[in-house]
């Protein structure tokens, strides 16, 4: 791997604690209260490797970074890489922020509009001698395949360079940890994977701890090895990505990614050799087949699904490998700029999310019979 | 009303423009934009990113200049500068003569009678600074004097040019301060704007006419480039 090799060359031109960063363990208690009521209420502890932070706006996940960086004053906090010490009330120590070693990526990255790239990159390594920064920023420029953007300034490159611009610039300096803030989020997607692909790729030759905040599902899924599930300032949840997003969640979290109908449900039957379970919406005779997570036959969960999960069928469908079809009638249509937002009348009411296309091909109106298609793994069962 | 020259000079002298009080005034200008250059940068670092709760306080001393008449402030600062002052004293037992009605003197009044000019641009370039660039310059390791040098600075280069053209001009224009502090004494406190007053005092409107012009044409000129600066018509660097 180049990269590990392009770190090893510049270890020996340059000795700097560098290796002692490595398998690190990041435990963090903070609190922080805000005047308007808002308040940080987190305990965690996390060993080197990709954490995904995972929550809606506002949830405190910038919040968080800033507390460990110390660009925010925490009213109590214990924070620690390993045996350093950032921040212990008790023992009255608190870290100026430029001794933490703390790599940050900002959600709008804060280049230096004024410093070309590569003068941007070298920022963090004021102590070192000319030949030895430039060593350092050949390697992580290399690394990071930008070496053409060395003498341009930030305004000049595009997004996708300027996210790994401020990527090698927060690397370069060999941080203890890593925040990333949403770093990805104003990304296409092939860009995004390329530049997963080097995070994960740095991830493998350094093992520092990494923090990465983000709403975004499917990146918790492409990166994490574990996840925290933030909300309202508490950690709600965490684990492996697989382990938080499928057991039975709680409803808000569900919220958050964005379910337009979440129902009651009654467990009628657990399938453990398929990994289902069939459950019935309450008040309905809908019956359902979902994923199967931990819960007692008879009991109550909640279950949450996307109106964009949900195909729509004019007549009965047959022949699909998706499990759940119920039939139903249009109550409403209602057009919400380029998307038709369909209320489907199965004994409860469901939401559905078409295109304009569909809605005149179909020649869907109020009172017409459909029938609603839905795979078992479109239903997302959430702890009541 | 008629002043009481200190200076005194024959009909001939004020024919023409008066060169020396010109040079005197240009020093003068210079002296004092340099001075607070200096003395504006770290004053204007505090007021715009201290979070002290009296900052206002501090804020309405520093703007009060502005709204004084100068010939209030010029009492004062004669009165601070005095021999019967602590500060006037200090200085008489150091150099020999008292402040009042010295080059120096005029100075000490101009830096205090043009200091928001200065301060104001200053502090307003630097608190439209990005925060988060503050932030990342902390977490890469920088020192407060660092960040200020290598991020805060050069992304105000437009604010600090304004502020020291304002003093600049500013000072090259003052009449109330210099008359009450430095008097009129040729080559050494007599500036344009008093040898203007001296001219018209006594009927010479031709050459007050031609020495106002002068300091009309140099003010349009320095504010027109404070202007443009502050348009970004030449972008010095570019960025978004």
């Amino acid at each position: 791997m180049d990269m590990a090799k392009a770190h090893a060359d510049s270890i020996e031109t340059v000795p700097l604690v560098s290796t002692a960063a490595s398998s690190q363990v990041l435990s963090v208690q903070v609190r922080k209260r805000f005047a308007d009521g808002f308040e940080l209420n987190s305990e965690f502890t996390i060993p080197s490797g990709i954490t995904i932070v995972f929550g809606a706006s506002g949830a405190g996940k910038t919040t968080l970074l800033d507390c460990i960086a110390g660009l925010t004053v925490p009213d109590a906090a214990q924070i620690a890489i390993g045996s350093q010490i950032l921040v212990d009330d008790a023992q009255g120590i608190n870290l100026a922020v430029r001794f933490r070693r703390v790599g940050y990526v900002f959600q709008d990255l804060a280049l230096f509009p004024h410093l070309s790239v590569d003068k941007n990159i070298q920022y963090g390594l004021a102590a070192m001698d000319e030949n030895a920064k430039r060593l350092r920023t050949d390697a992580i420029l290399e690394s990071f395949r930008i070496p053409q953007l060395r003498g341009r300034k930030p305004a000049e490159i595009s997004g996708g360079e300027r996210q790994r611009v401020a990527l090698a610039r927060a690397l370069v300096t060999e941080p203890c940890i890593l925040l990333l803030d949403e770093p990805l989020a104003a990304l296409d997607a092939p860009t995004k994977s390329k530049i997963i692909d080097d995070l994960r790729a740095w991830n493998q030759a350094h093992r520092i701890p990494i923090l990465y905040v983000t709403h975004s599902r499917d990146e918790v899924f492409a990166l994490g090895e574990r996840v925290l599930v933030l909300e309202n300032g508490r950690i709600i949840a965490q684990g492996t990505p697989h382990e938080v997003m499928t057991a039975p969640r709680q409803e808000t979290v569900a919220q958050l990614a964005g379910f337009e109908n979440i129902f009651d449900a009654t467990v009628l039957a657990a399938h453990p050799d398929r990994g289902t379970m069939t459950c019935q919406i309450v008040g309905s005779s809908v019956e359902l087949e979902t994923p199967l997570v931990r819960s007692e036959v008879g009991s109550v969960l909640r279950v949450g699904i996307r109106a964009g999960d949900i195909l729509l069928a004019t007549v009965a469908p047959a022949g699909l490998s998706a499990r759940n079809v119920i039939q139903g009638r249009i109550v409403s249509l209602a057009q919400r700029d380029v998307m038709v937002v369909g209320k489907i009348d199965c004994g409860v009411e469901i939401e559905v999310h078409l295109t304009l296309a569909a809605r005149d091909s179909l020649h869907l109106q109020p009172g017409r019979e459909v029938w609603l298609v839905l795979k078992t793994h479109s239903c997302h069962l959430m702890a009541n | 009303m008629k002043f009481t020259y200190i200076g005194s000079r024959g009909n001939e002298e004020l024919n023409s423009m008066d060169w020396q009080a010109f040079a005197l005034t240009i020093r003068l200008a210079v002296l004092v934009a340099a001075i607070l250059m200096v003395l504006g940068l770290p004053i204007a670092y505090w007021l715009a990113y201290s979070r002290w709760r009296w900052k206002f306080l501090a804020e309405a001393v520093v703007a009060l200049p502005i709204v004084l008449p100068p010939t209030v402030l010029g009492f004062y600062v004669l009165v601070a500068l005095g021999p019967r002052s602590p500060l006037g004293r200090w200085w008489e037992t150091l150099t020999g003569h008292t402040l009042a009605f010295t080059f120096e003197g005029l100075v000490i009044g101009s830096i205090i009678y043009s200091l928001p000019f200065a301060v104001q641009p200053f502090a307003s370039s630097f608190s439209a600074i990005d925060p988060r660039l503050i932030a990342a310059s902390a977490t890469l390791g920088a020192s407060r004097l660092r960040t200020f040098f290598r991020v805060i600075l050069p992304l105000s280069v437009s604010g600090v040019v304004t502020g020291v053209a304002l003093s600049f001009a500013h000072t090259m224009g003052e009449f109330g301060v210099v008359l009450m502090v430095g008097g009129n004494i040729p080559g050494v406190t007599r500036t344009v704007s008093i040898d203007i007053y001296d001219k018209v005092q006594a009927f010479n409107f031709t050459a007050a006419n031609l020495t106002a012009l002068l300091l009309l044409m140099i003010s349009f000129a320095i504010l027109s480039v404070v202007y443009a600066l502050n348009r970004r018509v030449w972008v010095i660097w570019r960025w978004k």
